[in-house]
């Protein structure tokens, strides 16, 4: 056996190695944090501006969201809370978090979320005469992944101004298309509530306007039955009874 | 000169890590169906088997023969893992679309495979440039195969519309079979078949060959 192979070398060696790539990754993690946060709540803001639209591409980010306010909302009561801080509050953490969510029902989850966090961010867009836009957090499962995105409501909780997802891992160019300005310029008008029941869903192919129901309707994703099935889901999920319906009632009546 | 020669131009078509080596065929499958993600993929993995085959050439010889493999993959590792940091603090969007596929590299064979077969018994330099090359001979599968992909199967190229599409009003009804993993094997497959065609010399031996038909003879 050569020296090379002693048992003092070896582990010699995988310490040594250890220590420096060590090092490197952690000094390469720590330094490149800031940038990687700001980077992270810049498309989280601007992703929240493009389902209101109200992004402007050529003014920064920043300046844009400091017309947007954002609240926490209880979604067990559907009544706003400040017992919980917007800046600090981690929502996907806590809707992971047995004590921050309860666990729903087999027939509640229809956006196969499993878990359903207590308090929720909402972000407003406030003008003189009150609530000008509501823009909701929504996020549900399609066909291979988790979407996260934000539906944006007019001041009467019912008029769809826009619709984003900003995470997802659908197929690129078949349930990848949610990404697809084309698609997403179908939402906005749309009404979500039919005789106080969430109506809004998506068809297979486009829709008819002359139907009756077309006000409730949005074109399916072609070739992305799936995605689009999960869309309507996660949609219906959030606009409910389990979702934000409650919140949106006690808004529109003045005593959120 | 020749030295540079053998180690990037070979491996782009005549030693080609995933035509002839078969290596590195998931991540092929996975990255290629858009041509941006393609080219930063491209670029992080040619980066990584360059740093690493250069890395570990360096302390080749101090590393006990027991532990290489683990040895190679720490510092394979390392050097995903700061790749993947710096793409999410300057490139945010494109890191978001190659999410997982950039930690993958770690498992990418051509890495480890340049690493034991040639960092180990080369200098630096010339193992650096191996890795250059055989990530430039990756890339070139990658981008051909990404190119038709995403020309085919969405009528862009860059996320620039080419062929207009029949749901945007224009005339190529797009073929979805493309933007799903499996086509990048047809693709890859193909690709082979043409460097074979055209690079008989890289066709294997058969491993056996059928006996010739044997007619009983008669009154033996």
């Amino acid at each position: 056996m050569s020296s090379k192979d002693g048992i003092g070398k070896v582990i010699g060696v995988a310490l040594a190695l250890c220590v420096v790539c060590s090092v490197v990754v952690s000094t390469a993690a720590v330094k490149l944090k800031p940038a990687q946060e700001v980077n992270k709540t810049r498309d989280l803001k601007r992703n929240i501006l493009q389902a209101a639209g109200l992004y402007d591409a050529s003014q920064s980010v920043e300046s844009q969201f400091e017309s947007i306010s954002t609240r926490v909302v209880d979604l067990r009561t559907g009544r706003f809370t400040d017992d919980i801080d917007p800046a600090s509050f981690d929502q996907r953490a806590a809707s992971k978090d047995p004590a921050g969510s309860a666990e729903l029902s087999d027939d509640q989850d229809v956006a196969k979320l499993s878990r359903r966090e207590h308090y929720s961010l909402v972000y407003l867009v406030e003008s003189d005469q009150g609530i000008d836009k509501i823009i909701l957090p929504i996020r549900g499962y399609g066909l291979w992944s988790t979407l996260y995105g934000f539906v944006a409501l007019e001041s009467d909780a019912n008029t769809i101004v826009g619709l984003g997802f900003y995470e997802h891992g659908e197929t690129p160019g078949l349930g990848g298309e949610v990404d697809n300005p084309r698609w997403k310029a179908f939402w906005p008008g749309k009404q979500v509530y039919k005789n106080e029941e969430v109506a809004i869903a998506l068809t297979k192919g486009a829709v008819d306007p002359a139907s009756a129901d077309a006000a409730w309707r949005v074109d399916g994703l072609s070739g992305a039955t799936l995605t689009s099935r999960g869309v309507t889901n996660l949609v219906q999920f959030w606009l409910g009874q389990d979702g934000f319906q409650p919140f949106l009632t006690h808004l529109k009546a003045g005593e959120a | 000169m020749s030295m540079f020669k053998d180690t990037v131009v070979k491996p782009i078509f005549d030693n080609n890590p995933i035509a002839l080596q078969i290596l590195g065929i998931c991540s092929a499958l996975a990255v290629t169906s858009s041509l941006q993600v393609t080219v930063v993929m491209c670029i992080a993995l040619t980066l990584v088997t360059a740093f690493s085959n250069f890395f570990i050439s360096l302390i080749r010889n101090s590393i006990p023969s027991s532990i290489r493999i683990i040895v190679q993959m720490i510092i394979i590792a390392s050097l995903v893992i700061v790749v993947d940091q710096v793409l999410k603090a300057v490139a945010y969007e494109i890191s978001k679309q190659l999410s997982v596929f950039v930690g993958l590299i770690i498992t990418n064979c051509i890495v480890m495979g340049r690493a034991e077969a040639y960092a180990m018994k080369n200098p630096p330099i010339p193992s650096f440039f191996d890795g250059i090359g055989n990530g430039l001979g990756y890339s070139v599968v990658l981008l051909a195969v990404g190119f038709v992909r995403e020309l085919f199967g969405a009528g862009k190229l860059f996320g620039i519309e080419i062929l207009p599409l029949v749901t945007e009003g224009g005339w190529y009804n797009p073929n979805g079979l493309l933007l799903l993993p499996p086509s990048a094997f047809f693709l890859i497959g193909i690709f082979i078949w043409v460097l074979r065609s055209v690079k008989p010399a890289q066709v294997e031996e058969p491993e056996y060959s059928i006996a010739k038909h044997t007619v009983a003879k008669e009154g033996v």
